[in-house]
């Protein structure tokens, strides 16, 4: 039976569902639930990691370090996990300080074509006797020889595995399958990927992975998690079963912490809202859709045309800043064009 | 009795991009006289294209200052912060003004647009982060209109292919650098600095949000605040434009400039690298233009 290493992010990605104001007694008790179900890595924090609360991309109700302690506090066998972006993130300000807490897994993320601006924090880390992961986010936004290249970087910076993530739930299953398996052909670590719904094909395009190759799948209780959500973790645990994958996880304890996230930290379950289904299509990072629909009402502009302009001018994770800036634009084209 | 027009002497340390672009601003200003473009190897490109305008050049690095001490009165150092802390005690013996475009922090914090005159009273200028120059002119304004603002935040994206190797690297140091610049100018405690590389072709132009929290924030007087900076910054960074004047949105005030390069030797959308050269050229100027000042750093 081959087996998969299961990555939760329900209380970091999840984060953004709820404009990351999840609070210390719903991180402890999803912290222990996960720990219950014998899930491997249970990741926590802001939703675009450490040191990213800030008016770009949401202030979290709790600090970082706050949040890592409610969770350590409430894993024994799980393992805990954070995420981070350079440039959001410094090893010194951020980075050092969560170690010290009882860190076990890093994962240092850039954008797809980024990788070197992670260096330094990968060496760090492996330097510290982490388990050390490189991220490549929005990676539908290059081709399969690119992302290789980039891997490729961030393996000889000490990574011990690279995550792909579907950041805008844009993938296809066959895209997925091409993109994971140049990497499992070329490169001498793990593989992961890490997907969203906004087409409804998280599952799927997770399989897509595993059966090209990948080793590394993430997924969170309920999807709960940015736009439309990530790959449910019930959902996933089950179906790989299914297929003959072996993640160690207790399903019937699995099937509780979903419970658990339902009744305690899922406001509503995440559907392909229209704005979700948009951000797909236009290739626009999930998170992103919440803001949207803010300043599209505040400006009084259609928020599906926010998101494809975003997506042509090919914004990346961290730009919501842009969301005004478009809207502004459309808005006075919009009383320009209607003379009142 | 009025001084005599001569133009001020100044050196260039490096002969990389910024060296590069910086030569052929010297070249366009009415105050400042390149009388040595200074590299490592004769075979950079750099060397080859100061050479090619009959600029003399030196492949002897800090040496051809010292062996030459009367041939320059300020010095732009665009080597690296390591070299530029081996070269200023050097400098500093011999006189020189040093207008520092490393990440080294060794002089006085310098905006132009905010604390040029004070400026003048230092032998070393630390020109801060690309970040840095494109928001403070604003914060700084933000910190003397509202000194109980809670909260500043400045975000900057800028084109991938015009972040070296160097940047990349050293992308906490640019963080930490920019965000204790802004605490220092606008007196704001708390203060986050934010960097993007976006990768999309063709090239964006570097663009830097502005975020703060206010109490009750005064819009009016912003806005004109706002406005007359930019006004300031402009006069020395040509394709600086205020693309979102101060705006309320989600309980924040938000501000938006984009800067575009002037394309001298860097390609138009490094606007992150011509802001922090055309500072440094402010500077020099300034000191050009106050002999008085420079006598008393010799």
């Amino acid at each position: 039976m081959k087996k998969i290493l299961i990555s939760d992010p329900t209380l970091r990605d999840g984060n953004h569902a709820v404009k990351q104001q999840l609070t210390l007694e719903q991180v402890a008790a999803y912290a222990a639930s996960a720990n219950a179900a014998g899930v491997p890595i249970v990741e926590v924090g802001h939703g675009n990691g450490l040191g990213a609360s800030s008016l770009q991309v949401g202030m979290s109700l709790l600090e970082d370090g706050a949040m890592l302690k409610a969770a350590r506090e409430n894993l024994t066998t799980s393992k805990l996990g954070i995420f981070l972006i350079p440039g959001f993130a410094t090893i010194n300000k951020d980075l050092r300080p969560a170690l010290d807490l009882g860190v076990d897994v890093v994962r240092v993320a850039s954008h797809c074509t980024e990788a070197d601006t992670t260096q330094r924090h990968i060496g760090f880390a492996r330097e510290c006797g982490k388990e050390v992961y490189g991220v490549l986010m929005m990676s539908h936004m290059a081709q399969a020889d690119i992302l290789l290249q980039e891997c490729r970087k961030m393996e000889s910076y000490g990574a011990e595995g690279v995550i792909l993530m579907d950041s805008a739930g844009a993938s296809l299953p066959f895209e997925v399958s091409e993109k994971v398996k140049s990497l499992v052909d070329h490169l001498n670590i793990a593989v992961g990927y890490h997907a969203h719904n906004n087409l409804g094909l998280a599952v799927a395009n997770s399989i897509a992975a595993a059966q090209a190759g990948a080793v590394i799948l993430d997924g969170t209780a309920c999807g709960f998690g940015a736009g439309a959500g990530n790959t449910p973790l019930e959902i996933l645990v089950a179906v790989l079963a299914k297929y003959g994958y072996n993640t160690g996880i207790d399903l019937y304890k699995m099937l509780d912490a979903a419970d658990v996230a339902r009744a305690k930290l899922v406001e509503r379950t995440p559907v392909i809202s229209s704005a979700s289904l948009v951000s797909g299509l236009a290739g626009v990072f999930s998170a992103f859709s919440t803001p949207v629909e803010r300043v599209a009402r505040e400006y009084n502009v259609d928020p599906r045309d926010i998101l494809f302009e975003l997506g042509r001018r090919k914004a990346v994770a961290g730009q919501e800043d842009k969301i005004v800036e478009i809207a502004d634009e459309l808005a006075r084209k919009k009383s320009r064009g209607t003379p009142e | 009795m009025t001084q005599p027009v001569s133009k001020l002497k100044v050196a260039i340390l490096g002969s990389g991009n910024i060296g590069t672009d910086l030569l052929l601003k010297t070249l366009r200003s009415a105050y400042l006289d390149c009388t040595l473009f200074i590299g490592r190897n004769f075979n950079s490109p750099g060397i080859a294209k100061a050479s090619g305008m009959g600029i003399r050049i030196s492949d002897r690095s800090i040496d051809a200052i010292i062996n030459d001490p009367s041939g320059c009165d300020l010095v732009f150092d665009c080597t690296s912060a390591a070299d530029a802390k081996r070269h200023w005690p050097i400098l500093q013996q011999l006189g020189k003004i040093v207008v520092d475009l490393t990440p080294a922090k060794i002089g006085k914090m310098c905006i132009p647009a905010v604390n040029l005159h004070d400026c003048l009273g230092s032998q070393n200028l630390n020109m801060i982060t690309c970040g840095g120059q494109a928001s403070i002119p604003l914060t700084h304004q933000i910190g003397i209109i509202h000194p109980n603002a809670q909260y500043m935040e400045i975000v900057s994206s800028i084109a991938s292919r015009s972040a070296g190797p160097a940047t990349r690297l050293n992308i906490d140091e640019y963080v930490e650098t920019t965000e204790g610049a802004i605490q220092s100018f606008s007196g704001c405690r708390k203060a986050k600095a934010i960097l993007i590389l976006n990768p999309a072709t063709p090239c964006i132009d570097m663009q830097t949000t502005i975020f703060a929290k206010i109490d009750n924030p005064d819009m009016e007087k912003l806005t004109v605040a706002v406005n007359d900076a930019v006004a300031k910054v402009q006069k020395y960074v040509p394709g600086y434009h205020l693309i979102l004047p101060p705006t309320r949105e989600g309980g924040r005030v938000v501000i938006m400039v984009k800067v575009q390069g002037r394309g001298d030797y860097l390609p138009a959308f490094a606007g992150n690298l011509d802001i922090i050269n055309c500072a440094a050229i402010a500077a020099a100027e300034a000191f050009a233009q106050s002999p008085r000042k420079m006598k008393q750093h010799r």
